[in-house]
């Protein structure tokens, strides 16, 4: 008989640690100076430090080392006086060097803890997650393993190298283990990294995309018997690639190994994959045998030393707190929680902020930007932002609230903005976009849609005020939609005795 | 009348007066090599057509008039260690069988802006690990004094085509002694420059926290204009220092050292020396003081244990330096008949590709640097490190440069230590401290040892980033030698081998 989650934890105390690697969003790569663009060609972004060419020696960048600083900060952790760089001695054709340069025992932060919120059964409940370390190191490269059924290297009938992710700077956040999270362990995996992500985001110190692998997350869970006091032994989830498949490894692990502990089995220490259509995790690598990676200090490289004095600028450069900047912005503008999602998920939060400042009202500013607007990007492919500034979409809201545009105008002024027709203001006098607002300009088209419908006419006459609609519907079809329909209906219903 | 005999700074100055032209400076040294090279085996390879192009460049650019550097147009003999775009660069191992590096080594970039004229590449035990040159994977470069004897290594081939005058400058390395010991022997200069004073890009590394690149030649002021031209800060390698460098040239002029006290290391001499290398060694002495220096006897306990530490940190570093020799990108590649994988490729290649010597301390590096041994191993030797650091500074406290026997014997028959690894490891043992504290060494001929007839070389340490002071005594020494000589220990009457 197997055992569902709600079993697994009824019986057995979760784990958690996680393991998150960053891509750093800088422009050249953490050894040399070789372009980090997504995308580009294979092998056409090497140089020979990181091809690892005889000869060819290493060079920190330093961008690299303000983002970690800047990343340490965020998460309250201390910056190290005197960090180093590592050797990872290990084989594997990825590797030019056949050693990773990564720091090990002397990471550059180190100490720090990140709290986040989770609903539970209880209402919200705050935990705190501790950082262990924060460290610096290169990628490797990119392997494809071409024929065989695994596209794993045992079976392939060759493998193709890229070299163009060898050397992109890397940072790894690691938590201390997470005790006491119980059955929200899932949940406060979820919680954590989001908040991270949101962090890293605000730092604009990296694109942060799970799905590139510019954010990859590892989970490291165990479950002990509950009130053992012990700790079980772990297994580490990787290749979970969004948001949701943290929470799914998490709780398929935990599920996993109270199965295997039920049946008598016992946990074997090991890397497991996690596989998004099944939410399930297939073995990989056996950690038993630990590999001795010989770590020693990088010889080419000096130590890492920031000045005391650079660290507190870059602490002042520490924005506000992504959750406690959405919490404050979502009281201020009296927006529902799923909308302040909706907007932190479509990474516009920033953009409505400048716009609410320019003057807007935060809803209208909210439905433009993840409406007319996001739609117009999306059949474009390219971020809203990128379409149209806060000045414009502000501009324009302010014109529909001074009823010198209806919406529906407002609409054609916007993609004539983005089209490169000028500012709101030019495109309305170029299209002539101008609200009908002149009272014997429109009489003369409500007369004209009595005289049209007469019936209708008669029966709003008799107190059938929803009538109206299709009187006022006919007076702006014949306008062309640049009437304010609120005015209309007003001098319509006066003009039929119902005003 | 043929040049070959005569100093750099004669050929400089025969250049400058347009006395001979480059070109026919380059075709004697080329015509010289095709006369002994046979024999001595000090070049792996000659660039005949590539050293004409510079010669020419170097007469053209003099006939131009424009500012020229003093070793333009002279030629030079470049250790097979050093990257040199598209010329083979073997490191003496089979490994790197007609690999052509696609870029040049900083040396290599400095040589050719300052006009020198590269001849070729010389012979060295493979990967620099040896002191006979009997490690290279192209057969031993055989000593000019006498062809029975080794001309010391790892860089034996830039000081045999220095001693049988191939040409009058060469390009060493030196990680214990790899340019000093084969100075000794073959009756040349040579210097180790302070660590980081010459840049190590391109310098296929060894050991990194030990190998420097440095100049020889066949007397100091020639060893001081080539320093001069290789020396300097570059961002590429990150442990090269940021400072301006030392005025060697004028200091090999300088020509007196009264007042200047030197320490003669006590460990460095007595028992385990040949008799005839302490007779020269002490009679230098006596110069120096006629000279009116003041002579000191200093003591640097810790150096007892130099040798065994540099036997734990040079084969640590190199385990991890050369494992990028894996025939995935460059080099050799052993075994790829399309039915094994990548591992086994790998593993096929390093069995063939690798020497012995180079075997043997890559086993040993990696056993230092395993988990549970690098504490009692690799941990401890960098804590000798720091001790005999320690000791330099306390010597240098009161004296101003620190002198010794290069070696504790003359060149020794080739094949005689072939078997007996720890013999031949003795050889560096007054080199190794040296390279230990990061400190500049010079070794110069201090004339014949009366029971063999072969050159005895005096050793000249100095303080971190002063390497004047050693070329100021050598200078003044080699003066006074020669002056009591007659005539340099190497002209064209010395009776060499080879004609």
């Amino acid at each position: 008989m197997s055992m569902n989650y709600d079993a697994a934890v009824a019986a057995y105390e979760p784990t958690l640690g996680l393991e998150v690697h960053v891509e750093l969003n800088t422009k050249s790569k953490m050894f040399c100076s070789c372009s980090t663009e997504f995308g580009a060609e294979p092998n056409t972004q090497t140089c020979p430090v990181c091809l690892g060419l005889p000869g060819s020696l290493p060079v920190v960048n330093g961008k690299a080392i303000e983002s970690s600083i800047l990343i340490g900060l965020a998460l309250n952790c201390s910056i190290a006086p005197f960090s180093r760089f590592a050797r990872k001695n290990y084989f594997y054709p990825d590797m030019p060097k056949n050693f990773q340069t990564s720091q090990y025992d002397e990471p550059i932060c180190v100490d720090g803890y990140l709290d986040v919120e989770i609903e539970t059964d209880e209402g919200p409940k705050k935990f705190r997650v501790e950082i262990e370390r924060v460290h610096m190191e290169e990628d490797t490269g990119k392997s494809l393993h071409v024929g065989g059924s695994t596209g794993r290297i045992h079976g392939a009938e060759y493998s193709l190298l890229d070299y163009n992710r060898a050397g992109i700077p890397l940072v790894e956040i690691v938590t201390r283990i997470v005790p006491g999270t119980g059955k929200y362990a899932p949940q406060v995996a979820r919680a954590y990294v989001t908040e991270l992500r949101d962090i890293l985001r605000s730092l604009g110190v990296s694109d942060v995309k799970m799905e590139q692998g510019s954010l990859r997350c590892d989970a490291n869970v165990s479950i002990a018997p509950i009130g053992s006091g012990k700790l079980g032994t772990r297994s580490e989830t990787k290749n979970v690639n969004s948001l949701r498949s943290v929470e799914r490894a998490v709780s398929g692990e935990i599920e996993r190994q109270a199965n295997r502990l039920e049946s008598g089995e016992r946990i074997i220490q090991e890397t497991r994959h996690f596989l998004e259509e099944s939410g399930q995790t297939r073995p990989g690598r056996s950690k038993e045998t630990a590999e001795d990676y010989r770590y020693f200090p990088e010889p080419d490289l000096v130590p890492v030393t920031p000045d005391a004095d650079w660290i507190e600028e870059l602490r002042k450069r520490i924005p506000e707190k992504p959750s406690i900047r959405r919490k404050r912005l979502q009281e201020e503008w009296n927006v529902p929680a799923k909308e302040m999602e909706s907007m932190v998920n479509a990474e516009l939060l920033d953009v409505v902020e400048e716009t609410v400042k320019l003057g807007s009202d935060a809803t209208r500013a909210r439905s433009w930007w993840l409406g007319e607007v996001s739609r117009l990007a999306n059949e474009k492919e390219v971020a809203p932002t990128s379409l149209i500034t806060a000045a414009q979409v502000a501009e324009v809201i302010a014109l529909i609230a001074g009823g010198e545009l209806t919406d529906k105008l407002a609409r054609q002024v916007v993609e004539g903005v983005i089209n490169g027709e000028g500012t709101p203001r030019e495109v309305i006098d170029k299209r002539g976009l101008k609200v009908v607002s002149d009272d014997s300009a429109l009489m003369v088209a409500i007369e004209a849609a009595i005289a049209a419908q007469p019936d209708t006419a008669e029966r709003i006459r008799g107190g059938n005020i929803p009538a109206a609609g299709a009187l006022i519907g006919a007076v702006m079809k014949a306008t062309g939609g640049q009437a304010d329909a609120a005015k209309v209906r007003e001098l319509l219903l006066k003009h039929l005795g119902q005003g | 009348m043929t040049h070959i005999y005569s100093t750099a700074a004669q050929m400089s100055a025969a250049l400058a007066a347009k006395e001979v032209s480059s070109v026919d400076l380059t075709k004697e040294h080329l015509a010289r090599i095709a006369q002994v090279d046979t024999d001595v085996h000090a070049f792996l390879y000659v660039d005949k057509e590539g050293a004409l192009a510079q010669a020419e460049a170097a007469d053209k650019l003099r006939a131009a008039g424009g500012a020229i550097s003093p070793l333009a147009g002279v030629p030079l003999a470049l250790k097979d260690v050093l990257a040199q775009k598209g010329i083979p660069t073997t490191c003496g191992s089979k490994m790197l069988e007609n690999w052509r590096p696609p870029y040049d080594s900083t040396v290599v970039t400095k040589l050719k802006a300052a006009g020198v004229v590269i001849l070729g590449k010389t012979n060295m035990d493979e990967f620099a690990m040896g002191s006979s040159t009997e490690n290279s994977a192209y057969g031993p470069t055989h000593n000019p004094w006498d062809l029975d004897r080794i001309p010391g290594g790892s860089g034996g081939g830039s000081a045999a085509a220095l001693a049988a005058f191939e040409a009058p400058l060469a390009i060493g390395t030196d990680t214990g002694g790899s340019i000093r010991q084969p100075a000794a022997v073959t009756g040349t200069v040579g210097v180790k420059p302070t660590y980081g004073g010459v840049s190590r890009y391109g310098l296929v590394a060894f050991s990194s926290s030990l190998d420097q690149a440095g100049p020889c030649a066949r007397t100091v002021l020639d060893t001081a204009l080539l320093h001069e031209v290789i020396a300097g800060y570059d961002e590429r390698d990150s442990t090269s220092i940021n400072q301006a460098v030392p005025d060697v040239v004028a200091a090999a002029k300088r020509q007196e050292v009264k007042g200047m006290k030197i320490g003669v290391v006590k460990e460095l001499g007595g028992d385990g020396f040949q008799a005839g290398v302490s007779q020269r060694f002490q009679e230098a002495l006596e110069i120096l003081v006629a000279n009116g220096a003041e002579i000191v006897e200093v003591s640097c306990p810790n150096f007892e244990y130099a040798l065994a530490a540099y036997y734990l940190i040079a084969p640590s570093e190199a385990s991890s330096n050369l494992a990028r020799f894996d025939s995935m990108r460059y080099g050799i590649r052993v075994g790829d008949d399309g039915t094994v994988g990548a591992e086994e490729v790998m593993r096929a290649t390093r069995h063939l590709g690798f020497g012995p010597e180079v075997k043997r301390r890559i086993i040993l590096g990696t056993y230092a640097l395993s988990s549970g041994y690098y504490d009692a191993y690799y941990g401890s030797a960098q804590k000798v490190r720091t001790l005999i650091k320690r000791d330099y500074e306390k010597a240098f406290e009161s004296v101003d440069v620190l002198v010794s026997p290069t070696c504790p014997t003359t060149a020794f028959k080739i094949g005689e230590k072939s078997d007996d690894p720890l013999a031949m490891y003795l050889n560096d043992i007054a080199t190794i401290p040296v390279n230990m504290a990061g400190i500049g060494g010079m070794s110069l001929p201090c004339g014949l040892a009366p029971e063999d007839n072969l050159p005895v070389g005096f050793q000249i340490m100095s303080p971190v980033m002063q390497d004047d002071r050693m070329y100021r005594v050598g200078g003044t020494l080699e003066a006074a030698l020669v002056s009591k000589w007659g005539q340099p220990l190497l002209s064209a009457e010395t009776k060499l081998a080879v004609k």
